[in-house]
């Protein structure tokens, strides 16, 4: 157990740890535990983990047998830290909602199905915006998670938990999900890679639905290589989630030389844009101009529309998808005056502020009088932004922004203005219209009271087309 | 603008108790979303709807029941609020009864 003092949690990745493991400089155990040390000191301050697994130490045995065995693989003694929005069966999940606050999911979330074949160690479950509604992760009915860059700040959201648990070394790797920007976001103000996958390359059986077609699952990690491993781990078809893709469902070529980079620079120019992010982002492409990429500036004409698109689209499949709790079935219970009351009362104390806004939002959406100037028109917008960007990948192999506008703002500063916190995901949500997988990257830092905020540079590229999104990152990272 | 009784018809449909100061608060939110969302209406939609290569399309399956364990089926019965033996309880909804 002495050995965990030399394992550097800072530089750690996946086949670090692996390599480790075979040549016994230290066990799974000793790792799991080097984590557990990390998240008793920090996870107060910081609040990243809701809950710390009390079986982690189990779990972390039973892989050591693996490698005792044999049958250890890449992801074998892994630590993960887990968004509290996916399944683990038999352990709580809440969503970081009230309404869910004593809930034990009795199926385990694919995603998770596969990580528990491979022997990966589940540290916990990671605070969240309350079901996934935000960008901060200020909407948990479970307290703010502070950004471990400048503990005044947010770590974004709604993945906040698990990106501040990899950027404070409380978790090697963390899975998140990101609906308009939930991985990416808080990826980039934590210095970490996020990457959403193609729509429907991860199977969602098991994460609790917030827009059904807008929700994704994926990674958050130190380094690019550690994105691919997770991501081909829990990539595939699967029976459960009739939305999943096949392997070739998407064929993408292979291009044969160096990706053409896009950026539409007529979306850059306003004055929502920090100055740091974009000299940051300038910088970027200087540095791909450098490393031998050619650049061409592209056209996306409806590009504007796409968070009015996105929040339609939100605000009316969330309704829809929380209207299953019904204080009957699972969940809170609270008694009104009858068995209907009983509803009224339970969603109107269960639900908190945020995600009472967007139901009824979303009920307004889609009401009949709206359902058509809303919904269906928000649906129709959304197909021609995607076919916007295909267009677009007739010239270009990927398409480059910042990742958000600004570095990570300050706790409170923006809970009160919905319309100002919905402006966040400016970048990130056109990726979740169109399905196309993007990954933010830590592209540098803005210096701010003395402080150094992470910023993240955001690639998108072709359906299916997550290996270009592999190889053109780990060239900048210089992985 | 929308009114409180807007607010309070919508908050009837998706079955949510708001108090009165919660009603008033949210007229001036939800009016400053919809204001922001109302951008969609200046978008030109006339396209030509030709269907995108790995579009999702309906999966179909066979109606018939799979069973589960009944270790699972205890884990999922255990969730309920209220639970007599195999059933989840609820309140009578029924106000009448129909003795005919």
């Amino acid at each position: 157990m002495n050995n965990i003092y030399m394992i550097d949690l800072k530089t750690l990745t996946i086949k670090k740890a692996h390599e480790a493991f075979k040549k016994g400089d230290y066990t799974c155990v000793d790792l799991t535990q080097a984590y557990l040390n990390e998240i008793s000191k920090k996870n107060k301050e910081i609040n990243a983990y809701l809950e710390v697994f009390d079986d982690a130490m189990e779990q972390a045995k039973e892989a050591d047998k693996r490698f005792e065995d044999g049958t250890a693989t890449l992801l074998t003694g892994i630590p993960f830290a887990i968004k509290d929005i996916i399944l683990i069966k038999g352990c709580i999940a809440t969503a970081a909602s009230k309404i869910l606050e004593n809930y034990r999911a009795t199926y385990d979330a694919t995603v998770i199905e596969k990580l528990k074949k491979e022997g990966v160690v589940f540290l916990g479950r990671t605070n969240m915006d309350e079901f996934a509604f935000g960008s901060s992760t200020e909407n948990s009915a479970y307290g703010p998670t502070r950004n471990p860059y400048d503990m005044s700040r947010v770590p974004g959201g709604t993945s906040g938990g698990s990106a501040a648990s990899v950027a404070s070394m409380m978790s090697l790797v963390a899975l998140g999900s990101d609906t308009g920007g939930s991985v990416r976001q808080p990826a980039a103000l934590c210095g970490n890679v996020g990457l959403k996958p193609t729509y429907g390359a991860v199977s969602r059986y098991g994460l609790m639905a917030a827009a059904s077609s807008l929700d994704h699952i994926g990674p958050i990690t130190k380094n690019i290589s550690d994105a691919e491993i997770v991501f081909n781990t829990i990539k595939g078809q699967d029976i459960k989630d009739g939305t999943t893709i096949k392997e070739d469902t998407y064929k993408t070529k292979r291009i044969g030389r160096k990706p053409i980079i896009g950026i539409p620079r007529h979306f850059l120019g306003g004055d929502g844009i920090h100055k740091d992010v974009l000299k940051n982002f300038n910088d970027s492409i200087e540095k791909f101009k450098k490393l031998g990429y050619e650049v061409k500036d592209i056209n996306l004409p409806n590009i504007s529309y796409s968070l009015s698109v996105f929040y339609i689209i939100n605000f009316a499949e969330a309704s829809s998808n929380l209207s299953r709790f019904d204080s009957v079935r699972f969940g809170l219970h609270k008694d009104g005056k009858d068995g209907i009351d009983d509803f009224f009362v339970t969603r109107g104390v269960g639900f908190g502020k945020e995600a009472r806004r967007r139901i009824l939002l979303g009920t307004y959406i889609l009401s009949s009088g709206y359902y058509d100037a809303y919904y269906n028109r928000a649906n129709v917008v959304r197909r021609i932004i995607t076919q916007d960007f295909m267009k677009e990948f007739e010239k270009v192999d990927i398409i480059m922004t910042p990742t958000t506008p600004a570095p990570a703002f300050k706790i409170g500063e923006k809970v009160s203005d919905p319309v100002a916190m919905y402006l966040e995901d400016i970048f990130t949500v056109t990726a979740d219209l169109t399905g196309m997988p993007a990954i933010s990257i830590p592209s540098g830092f803005s210096k701010i009271e003395g402080k150094d905020l992470p910023l993240g540079l955001q690639i998108t590229a072709r359906h299916g087309d997550e290996r270009t999104l592999f190889e053109v990152g780990k060239e900048f990272l210089g992985e | 603008m929308i009114t409180v009784k807007e607010i309070e018809n919508l908050a009837n449909l998706a079955r949510i108790k708001l108090d009165n100061e919660e009603k008033e608060g949210l007229t001036k939110e939800i009016d400053s979303i919809l204001t922001y969302i109302d951008q969609i209406k200046k978008a030109t939609v006339d396209i030509d709807y030709t269907p995108i290569p790995g579009a999702v399309s309906n999966i179909f399956r066979n109606d018939i029941i799979e069973s589960i364990s009944s270790e699972d089926r205890e884990r999922i019965l255990n969730e309920a609020p209220d639970r007599e033996g195999e059933f989840i309880a609820v309140k009578k909804i029924i106000a009448q009864d129909f003795d005919e």
